[in-house]
């Protein structure tokens, strides 16, 4: 059985969340027969304009059922990713959602001319954390989901990842519905520290109750809108709990990096339970 | 002389049978029956290991040292365990009958050399592991096996007794003299090199071990290959939190993924300065 999120039909309610599944290439062998196909849908990691190397190790470290992460968000720049990367997504059979991260407003409006022009991807998924100043602002992230549908083809749906910051989430997802988001993804990482004090993201389950909490929130406070959730999702337990809240899909993460046969689990754990 | 890049062989995910553990100095040798990886396995791989309490997220990774087989089970590998680190006191606990979660083979090997040619192998405490099945291989292609087995103390250090079935000498290096030469890699990889005129050297130990071993080597004209350990929090590829900085075939400065685009990486194109 099928879900419906922003236009597109996902085989399942499970995506890959931004970040976790390498380039796609890495995740096969742990998807069995099936491949990429056996997810409802698959988010790169955030693609950036030019390439980036990536920030100093460590970058992911354990802390009690979390990981804090500090990739600086290493990726070939998005020339390289629509000519090495994409096509390959494109032929896998899943809905590919391409993450964009940028520095500037303009940043993003470039990204997505360039991926409006190229054929494979679903979806777009706006990264507003990447944001050089006011990533948390939610007039920023209305600012970013403007200008990027203004440059974006119709009939492409934009996803807004954001952050599960129980004080301004419901305000923050109010602004981008109204510069035209098609959905929104509660959420993004925890802000954190790792522990020579350089700003990280905390993910795993330790975040799950405070993402659940926000994702609550929103879909009842806009039963209409479209709401991805995520945050420490580890079993189709966790899954279900965040569809009850009224989410219409979901996301794993940092599950796959501890076990990356997760996704084949829950995927068909979750379409048994559509049937 | 070429040395091919060593080939990938996919994974599998299997809940594994610890059969037997047993302490061998300062280390325990495990030995585990995980289907689908003996038949995999290529001199180099390691597999990722889950703990047991999953409020720890990070994958541990370990050498393979041996596929061995047992009876009724086909075969199994053994692991060698530094019991120290939170991961590492867990799997030496364990008792004999325990289910371990383990991904396998994972990783780049060692790429071997398409002629019998002189090797060097070079190992440091546990991370020699590795380089007992790699003499095995070379040994069966027609190559002279030398080898340096290094530690901190005797009981730091792999038993080269079997080795010695393979290789042609054994060269046994303690930082404290307790067995062997006294000294380090560093201070014994020029005559090693020399005595053995080794064409292609593989290394497995510390960055400071691996990054001797690389200058020595180039120094000397002979190919490197060098198995780096930095900590591979998914060990799968799929995080990026495991960057070698290296040097692309164009000359251009990347970051490598230790855990998919090595560990076994040509130790000419390690940045090991930047490697901290
Ligand atoms: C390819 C590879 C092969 C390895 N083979 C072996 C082996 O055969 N035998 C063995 O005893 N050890 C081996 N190691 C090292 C071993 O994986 C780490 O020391 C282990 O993760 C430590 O876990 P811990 O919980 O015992 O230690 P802790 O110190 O408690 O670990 C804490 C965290 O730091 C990470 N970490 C810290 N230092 C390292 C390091 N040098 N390498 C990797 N992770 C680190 C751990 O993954 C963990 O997330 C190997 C490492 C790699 C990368
Ligand atoms: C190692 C790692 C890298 C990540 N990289 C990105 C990224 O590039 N872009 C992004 O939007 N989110 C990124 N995230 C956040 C995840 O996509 C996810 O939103 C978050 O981790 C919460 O879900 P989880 O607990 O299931 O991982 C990353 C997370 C981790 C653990
Ligand atoms: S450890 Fe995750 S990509 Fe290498």
């Amino acid at each position: 059985m099928t879900v419906e999120l922003a236009g597109l039909t996902l085989a399942n309610p499970l995506l890959v969340a931004s970040g976790c599944g390498g380039t796609g290439r890495e995740l096969v062998p742990c998807l069995g027969e099936q491949g990429l196909a056996a997810l409802g849908g698959f988010v790169t990691r955030s693609i950036t304009l030019d390439a980036r190397a990536g920030g100093p190790a460590p970058r992911v470290v354990e802390t009690p059922s979390g990981l804090l992460h500090a990739t600086g968000l290493p990726n070939p720049g998005i020339d390289l990713f629509l000519a090495t990367e994409l096509p390959w997504l494109a032929r896998q059979d899943t809905r590919v959602v391409v993450s964009v991260a940028g520095r500037t407003i303009g940043e993003y409006a470039e990204l997505a001319r360039r991926l409006g022009r190229s054929p494979g991807l679903a979806a777009i998924e706006v990264n507003v954390d990447a944001l050089e100043t006011g990533s948390g602002e939610p007039f920023q992230a209305a600012s970013v989901v403007a200008a990027v549908k203004r440059d974006l083809p119709r009939g492409l749906p934009v996803l807004v990842k954001i952050r599960p910051d129980l004080v301004r989430v419901v305000e923050t997802v109010r602004v981008v519905l109204e510069a035209g988001a098609d959905a929104v993804v509660v959420g993004t990482a925890q802000p954190a520290a790792l522990p020579d004090g350089r700003p990280a993201g905390l993910s795993g389950p330790a975040v799950r109750p405070l993402a659940l909490r926000c994702v609550t929130e929103v879909c009842a406070a806009f039963p209409a809108a479209q709401v991805v959730g995520g945050g420490g999702i580890a079993t189709a337990a966790d899954a279900r709990s965040f569809l009850a809240a009224g989410a219409v899909a979901v996301q794993v993460g940092a599950a796959l990096l501890h076990d990356p046969t997760t996704a084949a689990r829950l995927a068909a754990d979750l379409t048994q339970e559509l049937v | 002389m070429t040395v091919a890049t060593g080939e990938r062989a996919g994974a599998v995910h299997v809940s594994g049978e610890l059969l037997d553990t047993k302490r061998i100095g300062a280390f325990r040798h495990l030995t585990v029956v995980a289907p689908g990886v003996p038949e995999r396995f290529r001199p180099g791989n390691f597999v990722a290991i889950s703990l047991g309490d999953s409020s720890f997220l990070a994958r541990r990774s370990y050498w393979v040292h041996r596929v061995r087989p047992v009876g009724g089970y086909g075969a199994a590998i053994q692991l060698v365990v530094d019991p120290n680190g939170v991961g590492g006191a867990w799997l030496a606990g364990l008792p004999a009958g325990s289910r371990i979660k383990v991904t396998g083979p994972l990783g780049r090997p060692f790429a071997l050399p398409k002629e019998p040619v002189s090797c060097l192998l070079v190992g440091e405490g546990y991370s020699a592991a590795p380089l007992f099945p790699l003499a095995e291989r070379l040994r069966e292609r027609g190559c002279a096996v030398t080898m340096v087995v290094a530690g901190a103390d005797e009981a730091h250090l792999l038993s080269s007794l079997e080795a010695r079935r393979s290789v042609r000498a054994v060269t046994v290096v303690t930082a404290d003299g307790s067995v062997g030469q006294k000294g380090r890699v560093a201070g014994v990889i020029e005559e090693a090199l020399a005595r053995s005129q080794a064409e292609v050297v593989y290394a497995a130990g510390p960055h400071d071990t691996l990054h001797a071993v690389a200058a020595a080597a180039e120094a000397h004209g002979a190919w490197s290959q060098t198995a780096v350990e930095v900590p591979q929090p998914c060990a799968t590829g799929l995080c990026h939190g495991c960057p070698v900085p290296v040097v692309g075939e164009d000359g251009v400065a990347r970051v490598a993924r230790a855990c998919s685009d090595g560990p076994v990486l040509r130790g000419d194109r390690v940045r090991w300065g930047d490697l901290g």
